[in-house]
């Protein structure tokens, strides 16, 4: 039976902004599977995002939504968390949003290990702003403020996340629909901050830009460098050169949760006076 | 036993025309009709619903029993 997205939709707020063949669209369908798996209500989910293409997902979706300053999607989810922590908070944002201009935030709110969920859409690019690179932006690629190629290594976000701290990263790619939504809902369950991170295609400027032809293409190369881990186990080194690992990527149930650890400050607080 | 086909809705109003559908299809049941989706061959769709899951537009809808 085909899916019933329209209870999650906002009436009258599609078609959406993205263009032809942008991931986005099918992380936000991914996205609605999982929250629909897990039965999340929608006036006890909120969803945050900043400033981007991505960022603009929150305005789709019909439960309570934030739409913040650029890169402070995670700053503002960490305020809505300690003062509702029996809501679910999600952030949404892309590779910019989240690793660049929100970098900081990010990395300290995977620090403080708080019960959030961000999903990270990894698109390469600055797309909405005319394709400026991003940190995603892998080396040698072609963007509006790189036109001879980009000099920078690139994020590598779960990594960057694991390191920071966060006690649960995924990776998934828009190819892999049917992953999404898993990956999602176990981040969503998991007690500490989640980090997916989405590897997504922007067909407009970096698709062209980069001499892919459609968005097949994208797609496919999408499909051709994503590895899943268990498979990974078993390849070595060479084999594994250029591929990126997809699934759960790391898990830690032990580190305690920061809205837990604050309302012990609060009660010691409390016994102090 | 005849095969009860899907019912596949492809709203104009949302396609982008990006020709993921199509060149997903496994059964080559989706065509390109100008700038939008259209069905090309309905008998040979075995509902697996890749095209409903992969639509970034939220366009079709695969209606099975």
């Amino acid at each position: 039976m085909a899916f019933d997205y329209e209870k999650w939709i906002r009436p009258g707020k599609l078609p959406h902004i993205w263009c032809p063949g942008c991931g986005h669209g099918i992380i936000m369908k991914g996205m609605i599977r999982a929250m629909e798996s897990l039965k999340l209500k929608k006036e006890n989910t909120v969803i945050v995002s900043g400033i981007g293409c991505a960022s603009r997902l929150p305005g789709y979706i019909d439960c309570c939504t934030l739409h913040t300053a650029h890169g402070r999607a995670a700053a503002f989810a960490t305020g809505v968390k300690l003062a509702k922590p029996e809501m679910d908070v999600i952030i949404v944002g892309g590779d910019g949003d989240g690793t660049a201009i929100g970098g900081n935030h990010f990395i300290h709110a995977c620090r403080r290990n708080i019960n959030l969920t961000y999903i990270i859409m990894n698109n390469n690019i600055y797309g909405m702003t005319g394709g400026q690179f991003s940190p995603c932006t892998p080396t040698g690629a072609l963007a509006s403020t790189t036109p001879y190629g980009n000099p920078d290594p690139g994020f590598d976000v779960a990594k960057l996340a694991i390191g920071a701290g966060a006690t649960f990263v995924a990776r998934g790619t828009s190819f892999h629909a049917n992953q999404i939504d898993k990956l999602i809902a176990e981040a969503i369950q998991h007690k500490g901050f989640s980090v997916v991170e989405i590897l997504d295609d922007c067909p407009t400027t970096y698709g062209r830009r980069n001499k892919f032809k459609s968005v097949i293409e994208m797609m496919n190369r999408l499909k051709d460098i994503a590895v899943p881990v268990k498979a990974a186990e078993k390849m070595t080194a060479e084999q594994l050169k250029g591929k990126v690992l997809t699934g759960v990527l790391y898990k830690d149930d032990t580190k305690p949760e920061y809205t837990v650890e604050y309302d012990k400050v609060i009660e010691r607080a409390k016994a102090a006076k | 036993m005849e095969k009860k086909l899907p019912k596949i809705e492809i709203s104009e109003k949302l396609c982008k025309g990006c020709h993921i559908c199509v060149e997903f299809c496994p059964k080559d049941v989706l065509e390109m009709k100008g700038f939008y989706a259209s069905v090309k061959n309905l008998e040979a769709c075995i509902s697996c619903m890749q095209c409903e899951l992969r639509c970034p537009d939220f366009a079709i809808k695969v209606i099975t029993e």
